[in-house]
C-alpha cells in the first residue's frame, strides 16, 4: 500500500523502504527543541541519567520564550539553568532575551526547519513546522532529553486524515478561521493520534503565515502532526534561509486515509471559539449577535504573532481608538517581526490606537504574565487555547479568533466583525 | 505489577492546564508540582488524595500543553494509575516515559464512579471494581512499552 507524506518522512528517517500505520519505529532527528519551561525538566533528566554529551550541537534549539523577560525569580532561575546547559554543551541555537522570539515563529524564520525534516520539540505546538512540509510533533521533557543525547526517538507510525482544499479565502478571513472551522467540525479529539495532511488546488491561495497558523493548531484537534504539501510558496519561503538541500515528500496516489474532508476556502467565514474548548466554534455573525462584552484583547503568540497578523490588525485599527475599558496587547512573535513592524509604521498605529506593544513572549497565552485575567473577565485572543484558567482566573473566559476579529473587537468593546469604512 | 486504591473521577477533555496550571511551571520540583495537582478542576484533590489512589476519566485525558509537569504532578501526588477512555498522545508518551502507569479502557472509564475501590493487574490488563464487584479488560501494555516501564522509564531503557 502507498504511504502518506508523514509516513514517507518517517520511513526515510527510520532507514526503511516502507512503514505502515501502527508500526513502532526509531527515527533520526533533524532538530530537538525545548523552551524555558520544558528544558529545565529535560536537563534534570539528562544530568540525572549521566549523559555527558549531546548528539549534535547544531541540531538542538533552546528558546527562552515562555516566562521571559523573566517574570519572577523562579522563572529567572529556570532560564539560568538553560543558559548554563547551552554554554556547557556549546549549543548553536540558544535564544535568549535580545534575539529570542516565540519558538514556533523563530525556527522557521531562521531556516532551522526545512521540508522533509523530522523534528521533536518539548512543546505541543511543535506541530507548526508541518507548514513547511516537515514531520514535526510535540513531546515531553524526557523525550527531549533522550533526543538531545541520542539524536533519535521512537514513534508509532500514524494513520491520517486528508484535507482537500479548494478555492480562495474571502477578505478578512485567514488561516486561523480555516483551522478553527476544522476543529469545530471534527472536535478536539477528531484527529487523535493521526496526521492532518493538507493538499489540493486551494493550497496555492494560502500564504506561509496561514499555513504555519493552521499546522500550529493541529494539536488542538488531537493530531500527532499537521503537514502541508510542499509547493512554490514553501520553496520561496525557505529560499535564502538555509543552505541545506531538502527533499520533497508527496503522498502516494494509493495512500490510505481514514477520512477525506473537502474544504472550499471561499465558504469559510471568520470564526470564533467560545470557552472552554477550541471546538466550541461560532461564525462571527453568530458571535457578534450575542453582544459579548470584553475586557482584553491579545494579538500575538506562536499561532498569530507573525508579520501578516500584525499587518491585518493594524489595517483594522489605523486611525481609530480602542474602546474604553478594553486593554489591547500586541506581541510581535520575533525580533525580526518587531523590527519590520517598527520600520513600516505598524507599531505607531497600535500605540496611537491605544494598544500596548510587548517584547516577544508567550506570556499571556498560557497565563504566564503580560496580561493575566481577573475573575469573570473576558478576552478575545489570537492564541490557541481557551481552557479553564488558561489566561488567568478559572472564572475568566478566552474567545479565540483571528487578528482582524481581535482588532475589530478591541475597537467596539464586544466580539465584532471588521467594519469597512 | 499491581495498583489498588480509591478512584477520583473526572469527565472528558481534562487538559494539562487544569492538571497543573502554568502559573506553577516556574519550578520543576516534583513535590511542589504535586501540591497544586488538579487545582483548577478539583480544588480538594490535594487534600483528599492518598498514596495508591487511581484517577479515572473519559475521553482525551491530558490534552493540550505537552508539559511533563502534568504526569509528574499526578505521580508525585501518589496516584498509582490513570484509566481513561482515550488519552491525548503527548500525555500518554510522557506518562510511560516517567513511569506513571496508564490504561485505556472505555468500559471501565464509563462504569467506575467517584469513590469506588479499584484494583488493577498490569500484566493481564484486568481492572477489578471491588465496590461494584465487576471486572473490565484493558489492553495490557505492548512489549515495547513494557520494556520501557520495566527498565524504569525511557532514559534508563536507553542505557547500554
Amino acid at each position: 500500500m502507498g504511504m502518506t507524506m508523514t509516513q514517507k518522512i518517517l520511513a526515510k528517517h527510520a532507514g526503511l523502504e516502507n512503514v505502515v500505520e501502527g508500526q513502532l519505529i526509531r527515527a533520526k532527528l533533524d532538530m530537538v527543541l525545548g523552551n524555558d519551561i520544558t528544558s529545565p525538566v529535560a536537563i534534570n533528566e539528562f544530568n540525572k541519567n549521566g549523559f555527558s554529551s549531546v548528539f549534535d550541537k547544531s541540531k538542538i534549539s533552546l528558546v527562552m520564550d515562555h516566562f521571559t523577560p523573566n517574570k519572577d525569580i523562579k522563572a529567572a532561575i529556570q532560564c539560568q539553568q538553560c543558559r548554563g546547559f547551552a554554554e556547557k554543551y556549546d549549543i548553536d541555537n540558544f535564544y535568549d532575551v535580545g534575539n529570542v522570539g516565540i519558538e514556533h515563529a523563530l525556527l522557521p524564520e531562521k531556516g532551522l526547519v526545512i521540508p522533509g525534516d523530522c523534528v521533536i520539540g518539548a512543546d505541543s505546538h511543535t506541530c507548526t513546522y508541518g507548514a513547511l512540509g516537515a514531520f514535526s510533533t510535540g513531546v515531553g521533557s524526557t523525550d527531549m532529553a533522550a533526543g538531545m543525547a541520542t539524536g533519535e526517538t521512537w514513534f508509532k507510525v500514524p494513520s491520517a486524515i486528508k484535507f482537500n482544499l479548494t478555492g480562495k479565502l474571502n477578505k478578512w478571513v485567514s488561516g486561523k478561521d480555516v483551522i478553527l472551522h476544522i476543529i469545530g467540525m471534527i472536535g478536539v479529539d477528531g484527529a487523535l493520534y493521526q496526521s492532518m495532511e493538507f493538499t489540493g488546488e486551494g493550497l496555492k491561495n494560502l500564504t506561509m503565515d496561514d499555513r504555519l497558523c493552521m499546522a500550529n493548531m493541529a494539536i488542538e484537534a488531537g493530531a500527532k502532526n499537521g503537514i502541508f504539501e510542499v509547493d512554490e510558496v514553501t520553496e520561496n519561503y525557505v529560499k535564502g534561509r538555509t543552505d541545506r538541500k531538502f527533499e520533497v515528500f508527496k503522498a502516494d496516489e494509493d495512500a490510505h486515509y481514514n477520512r477525506v474532508i473537502d474544504i472550499d476556502l471561499s465558504t469559510v467565514k471568520s470564526t470564533v471559539s467560545f470557552p472552554h474548548l477550541p471546538e466550541n466554534t461560532k461564525t462571527i455573525d453568530e458571535a457578534e449577535a450575542l453582544k459579548i462584552k470584553i475586557d482584553q484583547v491579545v494579538i500575538g503568540s506562536c499561532t498569530n504573532g507573525r508579520y501578516s497578523d500584525l499587518e491585518a490588525a493594524a489595517k483594522v485599527v489605523k486611525g481609530k481608538k480602542v474602546a474604553k475599558g478594553v486593554r489591547a496587547i500586541v506581541i510581535p512573535a520575533t525580533q525580526q517581526i518587531y523590527l519590520d513592524a517598527l520600520k513600516n509604521g505598524l507599531l505607531e498605529t497600535f500605540v496611537e490606537a491605544g494598544m500596548v506593544v510587548s517584547a516577544p513572549t508567550c506570556g499571556p497565552c498560557l497565563g504566564g504574565h503580560m496580561g493575566i485575567l481577573a475573575p469573570h473577565e473576558r478576552a478575545v485572543s489570537t492564541t490557541n487555547r481557551n481552557f479553564v484558567g488558561r489566561m488567568g482566573d478559572t472564572t475568566s473566559e478566552v474567545y479565540l479568533a483571528s487578528p482582524a476579529i481581535a482588532a475589530a473587537s478591541a475597537l467596539t468593546g464586544y466580539i465584532s466583525n471588521v467594519k469597512e469604512d | 505489577m499491581k495498583a489498588h486504591g480509591t478512584v477520583h473521577k473526572y469527565g472528558d477533555n481534562v487538559d494539562t492546564d487544569v492538571i497543573i496550571p502554568a502559573r506553577y511551571l516556574n519550578t520543576s520540583d516534583h513535590k511542589e508540582l504535586a501540591s497544586h495537582c488538579m487545582e483548577d478542576i478539583d480544588k480538594d484533590f490535594v487534600k483528599n488524595v492518598k498514596e495508591g489512589d487511581i484517577i479515572v476519566a473519559n475521553m482525551n485525558f491530558g490534552c493540550g500543553s505537552s508539559r511533563e509537569h502534568a504526569p509528574i504532578a499526578i505521580k508525585a501526588s501518589g496516584i498509582g494509575c490513570v484509566i481513561a477512555s482515550t488519552f491525548a498522545r503527548i500525555f500518554y508518551r510522557n506518562s510511560i516515559n516517567i513511569g506513571l502507569p496508564i490504561l485505556e479502557c472505555d468500559e471501565a472509564a464509563k462504569d467506575i464512579d467517584n469513590g469506588n475501590e479499584v484494583e488493577i493487574d498490569f500484566d493481564t490488563g484486568i481492572i477489578t471494581n471491588v465496590t461494584k464487584n465487576k471486572t473490565y479488560q484493558a489492553q495490557p501494555f505492548p512489549d515495547f512499552i513494557k520494556e520501557i516501564i520495566n527498565k524504569g522509564g525511557l532514559l534508563n531503557s536507553l542505557k547500554k
